[in-house]
């Protein structure tokens, strides 16, 4: 898979971006809160604007080298970029717009390269190839904006927060689409998003940015789960990904049982098929801890695990990271207090209590097949 | 229906040659004028609008000159320049053999320069409100700067280069001083609707062929309007169309 290779600096005003990384995964999320430099990360990469030393190198390919003197304008970068805002062209209909870098990137198409039929399926654009940009709805306009990406037959493709303006419904509509994408390996994809989920949802790494710096770059459940810790305090809220399998569905509760080393998880809903392996997403404030299997209690889900790690803040919230059996990390936010009439310490044993109701469909995610 | 047939008529019995040379004349030279300096405007509008360039505001006031200069220094500086004697005007005719001087297209040359501003504007401010992320966004589809131009940009700014090439025929239609003072008012060659009227009314009894004159440069004013109007009609139809 590509590689892609990135030390840039930039200085504009009072901000700074100062970044050097590389990343061979199949889906790299670029994570931090709003202003920390993402977008200028990958505008930079787009070839929007120029950074003021550094190297930018896609799959081999020099695209930005400033001490070499090398430039390479956006149009020969053959990177696919889905803007926020979709920005389509407001002069073409919907059919336009998707040939349109299909027809200037002709010069750079290659024989596998996929064709208006296939995005028309891989998106739903069934029935709007005639319509103006215009007329559709936010949903529609972005997955247009990702065919019109993807038929240029880019060697990448970014996002740069495609989904932040669309509401939960259209978000829903999107994703699968995303997800589809990076599960056909065709083109490798940098995602740009300050929502956990969506982040946890896709990457297989993540990098996390902040003030125009790298904070973190790791496996997706690795990074995610340090929010809380050192300097990530409160940017966003601290989120577990664990790696589950589906073991079957309890029809008669409406619940699906996941299996883990840890202890079996129920989530509510249908969801999945037996054997699949799958991401469950958690949130640290979703979690109570218990210094015995507790009996009596409405908890379906008890998972088992030591404490690798305290953290006790100023306040009155104490961040609590647990490795549970087998694999995986989970970090649970409770008070200080608790911890002390507990008498909860780094390695001790512990059992975590995941409240089923707070696991939703949103909390699961197709893993992305192994390579 | 009945006023317009009305004002056809009137306009037919106006049509004797005192009027119809300069009317015809008129025509040609607006629209030469037109014709030749929408490109530059076209340019220069978009150098304006997107680029960012030590003496972008020297050139802004360049273009804007003859918007504020007196209509009669424009005509006098062109004299200067584009005269036989001229410093641009003498190369010209010694080396291709063209000439500005008394002849009709020097007619033009000064409406295009008077009118210049007045396109600049137009197209400038239409092209100023295109995002500019559009056209990146056209770039990283593999468009060069020059097909997103004529792609994106062009068609986008198209209501403003139209309102500008309307401005500037209305503008070259109605130009006096600049006109009369560079290329005089020499009938048949470059005595223009304006310049017609004014030599009429400096005549003892020229009071009738004014009012002619006057007439039908009223009309063809109303024509130029009813024109735009309805280009930007029809466009904001398509817009709603496509």
């Amino acid at each position: 898979m590509s590689r892609l290779e990135l030390s840039v600096r930039l200085r504009r005003g009072a901000f700074a971006l100062d970044v050097a990384m590389t990343s061979e995964a199949r889906a790299l999320a670029v994570f931090g809160p709003s202003g920390a430099g993402k977008s200028t990360l990958l505008a930079l990469l787009h070839g929007q604007w120029r950074p003021q030393a550094g190297r930018i190198v896609v799959g081999g390919r020099v695209l930005v080298d400033v001490a070499a003197g090398i430039w390479v304008p956006p149009q020969e970068r053959r990177i696919g970029v889905v803007f926020q805002d979709a920005l389509l062209l407001p002069h073409l209909d919907v059919r336009e717009n998707l040939l349109y870098g299909a027809r200037r990137g002709a010069w750079w198409r290659r024989s596998a390269a996929i064709g208006l039929d296939d995005v028309v399926d891989l998106l739903g654009l069934q029935g709007l190839l005639k319509r103006n940009p215009q007329g559709l709805s936010g949903g529609e306009r972005q997955r247009v904006a990702i065919g019109r990406a993807l038929l240029a037959n880019p060697d990448l493709l970014v996002f740069d927060e495609p989904l932040s303006s669309l509401d939960y419904e259209r978000r829903r509509e999107i994703m699968p689409a995303i997800v589809r994408l990076r599960d056909e390996g065709r083109v490798p994809i940098v995602y740009v998003s300050h929502a956990v989920d969506e982040v946890a949802r896709l990457a297989d790494e993540v990098l996390v940015l902040e003030q125009g710096r790298v904070l973190a770059q790791g496996a997706a459940g690795e990074v995610l789960a340090l929010a809380g810790r050192d300097g990530m305090a409160g940017q966003f809220g601290a989120v577990s990904v664990i790696d589950v399998v589906v073991r079957s569905h309890d029809e008669r509760y409406g619940l699906t049982q996941l299996a883990h080393p840890a202890g079996a998880i129920a989530v509510p809903g249908v969801v999945g098929q037996p054997g699949e392996r799958h991401r469950l997403l958690v949130r640290a404030t979703d979690i109570a801890l218990a210094v015995s299997r507790p009996r009596d209690v409405s908890f379906r889900t008890v998972l088992i695990g030591r404490i690798r790690q305290v953290d006790l803040p100023e306040g009155p919230i104490a961040r609590v990271e647990i490795a549970l059996r087998g694999h995986g990390r989970l970090v649970a936010l409770v008070t200080r207090k608790a911890l002390d009439d507990l008498g909860l310490d780094v390695g001790d044993e512990v059992h975590a209590l995941l409240k089923a109701t707070a696991l939703d469909e949103r909390s699961l995610a197709y893993a992305p097949r192994v390579r | 229906m009945n006023e317009s047939q009305a004002l056809t008529e009137a306009l037919a019995g106006a049509l004797t040659g005192a009027v119809s040379e300069p009317l015809l004349l008129s025509l040609r030279v607006a629209g030469l004028a037109t014709v030749a300096a929408l490109p530059l405007a076209i340019a220069v509008a978009w150098v304006l609008a997107r680029l960012k360039f030590p003496g972008r505001s020297l050139l802004d006031g360049l273009v804007h000159l003859p918007l504020v200069l007196p209509p009669v220094v424009v005509g006098y500086l062109l004299l200067l320049a584009f005269g036989r004697q001229g410093w641009i005007g003498g190369p010209l005719e010694q080396w291709l053999g063209v000439s500005f001087a008394f002849r009709w297209t020097g007619a033009a040359l000064a409406c295009a320069v008077m009118g210049f501003p007045l396109m600049v504007r137009a197209i400038r401010l239409s092209i100023e409100a295109i995002d500019p992320r559009l056209e990146h966004a056209a770039r990283t589809l593999g468009a060069s700067p020059w097909r997103v131009f004529v792609g994106v940009t062009l068609p986008l700014a198209l209501p403003g280069v139209l309102a500008g090439a309307v401005l500037g025929f209305a503008k070259s239609l109605g130009e006096f001083g600049a006109t009369i003072t560079f290329v005089s008012s020499i009938p048949g060659e470059t005595q223009t609707l304006a310049s017609a009227i004014y030599q009429a009314t400096q005549m003892p009894d020229g009071d009738a062929l004014a009012l002619r004159l006057s007439l039908v440069c009223a009309g063809l004013s109303m024509l130029a309007l009813l024109v735009s109007e309805w280009l930007a009609r029809r466009m904001r139809h398509r817009a709603v169309l496509s």
